[in-house]
């Protein structure tokens, strides 16, 4: 008996979710998203390596759609180009199939669920925790329909479901997220908008990003949309735990391509 | 059995699948749209409206000559001679005053030919609202009247830019507006698509067409109901209203149009029940046209109304039930089918609406059976189109 739980201990330690344990970083966490297959279509695994030397986080890799409904011009610009490039689900996966050899931090597929679906929910769910994926985010996946139907199929592989709150979200519903979490990480949308659309965080966004520290949630927040520079990354993490970087990061990559990587992220960290 | 259930859903079809973002502007409308809609005060602005500024009832126009030539019973339900020339009105005037009621001060809409633009854009100016229309940057070129008269009634007219720069995406933009405008904004999708409730609503202000005809045909035929109703489909709408009340009843065959194009298999076609699979596009589940890789691909009709790559929820679920009989159409035999009903019977209709006219050719009828046909829109939009196909 004894030993039965010693051994299961073990291997929950090994299994333990990367995202999970990376949570528990005295740090705030800096995250960044970037476009699978962009600007070419073979940068995908260099940039992840790159984003590791210059001490990310963690990352969110983009699988691109063609129909993006949540992104605003950035992101979508990207997306096109990365598909006129060819990437496709399958195409990503072969690309970062041995992708645990190089890389140590926690990655997050963020896609949409049609591509998703068509490949196969669990068959999904499978060869991205193969490749030693961490959480998934599907933003059209909507929260109660992923509890009924696809819950089980992300458990089974060690996935965690990241989920979506705006300022509108109602505090019923946000405990009841943080409630379902498990150890992952709430994505805070820093304004009721699509990506890359602010100009820097106006007091309404202050006061949210306040007012969702004051809940005390076990779940960690990391707020995403709008973050930039050090300054938006200091505010956004004021009460949260990290912040996720996406357009001004794809921005930097279409200026100035991986070469810029270092420079940027050492930007967010310190001017 | 037929229509959407309490979850928003038309069998395995439907459902809202929006991010977080959009959940406050849905939820709102899904939580209010019945009470409103159907309160009594509702219903009476609205039918005024419908009757004295649209021009309804619509006359069912009993079609001497085609029935003749085909040798059956055609009545044509004539929603072109609604105000702007198409069904599309009916859903707009239903929604802004929804969107009236919810205090709403700002309005937004995607089109594809410029009808639904049109007519949202109508409906703003009649009730004094703000409203930007989204299309798409290539149809802007496609269809410059409609632009100049939305621009006329008072719209601001946004080009959509990204992805393929049509429908699709121009209802893309619209959708992106609305979450970056949750509060003030209302969103008048313009066919039986989308998140629900959108379907759903759409199809509750369409079936005025359905009401009238059940009770027309009783006036001037022989039958108490039509043997089918018959209808083209991009979305949607125009067919869900002339089928809605009668979904349920099975004797009433229901026919759906839809456009194949330069022939189904060409790789130029927008016969989604044809050529899609299961899919999400707009917050819906449907039958979608997409690739293996689950991206939603471009479709083609020579009829810019019926180049959308789904179709509506409740369509799709017709279509896996077998409840409705679908028929794809050519661009050549819908523009003949054009050409034929504006000599036999003087009336030049909508080439999406041709569509549904080109049946006639494809599919055999009794002698005693009474197809009512959706007259949806009249070809004035499409004259260009005729001019050069015809060498008019
Ligand atoms: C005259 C007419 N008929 C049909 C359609 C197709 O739309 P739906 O399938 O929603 O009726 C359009 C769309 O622009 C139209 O203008």
């Amino acid at each position: 008996m004894q030993l039965i739980m010693f051994k299961k201990l073990c291997l929950y330690n090994r299994n333990m979710n990367r995202i999970t344990k990376k949570l528990k970083a005295p740090h705030k966490l800096l995250s960044i998203y970037f476009t699978a297959g962009y600007p070419k279509l073979e940068d995908t695994v260099e940039i992840l390596k790159r984003l590791q030397d210059s001490d990310v986080d963690m990352v969110e890799i983009g699988l691109p759609y063609s129909d993006p409904l949540a992104d605003g011009p950035t992101i979508q610009q990207s997306s096109t180009q990365a598909l006129k490039n060819g990437i496709s689900t399958k195409k990503l996966f072969a690309q970062i199939q041995d992708i645990r050899q190089h890389i140590e931090i926690p990655l997050i597929v963020m896609g949409y669920f049609n591509p998703m679906l068509q490949y196969g929910v669990s068959q999904f769910c499978k060869d991205v925790s193969d490749i030693g994926i961490d959480g998934l985010i599907m933003p059209d996946l909507p929260y109660d329909y992923w509890l009924e139907h696809h819950k089980d199929d992300y458990e089974h592989n060690n996935l965690k479901h990241i989920q979506l709150i705006t300022p509108q979200t109602s505090k019923e519903r946000i405990l009841e997220i943080d409630k379902q979490s498990e150890d992952a990480f709430i994505y805070m949308v820093s304004s009721s908008s699509t990506t890359g659309s602010q100009i820097g965080f106006a007091q309404e966004q202050l006061d949210y990003f306040e007012r969702i520290g004051s809940y005390n949630l076990q779940t960690p927040q990391i707020v995403g949309f709008g973050i930039k520079d050090n300054e938006t990354f200091s505010q956004a993490t004021s009460h949260a735990k990290g912040a996720i970087i996406g357009s001004a990061f794809i921005k930097m990559l279409s200026k100035r391509g991986l070469n810029g990587i270092d420079g940027f992220i050492k930007n967010i960290r310190q001017p | 059995m037929y229509n959407v259930n309490e979850k928003g859903f038309y069998g395995e079809f439907g459902g809202a699948f929006i991010p977080e973002m959009l959940k406050p502007n849905v939820d709102e409308l899904r939580e209010n749209y019945l009470k409103i809609s159907e309160s009594e005060d509702f219903q009476r602005e609205f039918h005024q409206l419908l009757k004295d500024y649209v021009g309804r009832p619509t006359p069912l126009y009993f079609s001497k000559r085609l029935s003749e030539k085909y040798q059956t019973q055609i009545y044509l339900k004539r929603e072109d001679l609604c105000h702007t020339g198409a069904h599309k009105v009916n859903n707009t005037i239903g929604q802004i005053l929804l969107a009236q009621k919810l205090g709403k001060k700002r309005i937004i809409a995607e089109t594809g030919a410029g009808q639904h633009g049109v007519a949202t854009a109508t409906v703003c100016a009649l009730m004094g609202m703000p409203c930007v229309i989204y299309m798409g940057a290539i149809d802007i070129k496609r269809q410059a009247p409609n632009v100049a008269r939305m621009k006329m009634l008072g719209a601001k007219v946004v080009a959509a830019e990204s992805g393929s720069k049509t429908l699709k995406d121009a209802t893309n933009e619209a959708i992106r507006d609305w979450i970056n405008n949750p509060e003030d904004t209302h969103y008048i999708i313009g066919s039986v698509v989308g998140p629900h409730p959108f379907p759903d609503m759409v199809a509750r202000f369409q079936s005025v067409i359905s009401k009238e005809v059940m009770k027309q045909l009783k006036e001037q035929s022989h039958k108490s109901k039509p043997d089918y109703v018959l209808a083209c489909v991009g979305g949607g709408s125009n067919a869900a209203g002339i089928y809605y009340d009668f979904l349920e009843d099975t004797e009433v065959g229901i026919i759906a149009v839809e456009a194949a194009g330069k022939g189904v298999s060409t790789g130029e076609s927008a016969a989604t029940s044809q050529l899609g699979r299961q899919g999400i596009i707009h917050g819906s589940k449907t039958l979608l046209m997409q690739n293996a890789d689950g991206q939603i691909t471009e479709p083609y009709s020579i009829s810019a109304g019926l180049d959308y790559p789904g179709i509506g929820p409740m369509h799709a679920h017709l279509y896996a039930s077998k409840r409705a009989e679908f028929i794809s159409v050519t661009d050549d035999d819908a523009m003949q089918a054009g050409w034929e009903l504006s000599q036999l019977e003087g009336i030049i209709p909508a080439i999406e609406t041709a569509h549904a006219f080109a049946v006639f050719k494809e599919r055999k009828f009794e002698p005693d059976d009474v197809v009512v046909i959706n007259l949806s829109g009249r070809g004035d939009k499409d004259l260009n189109t005729y001019m050069e196909y015809f060498n008019l």
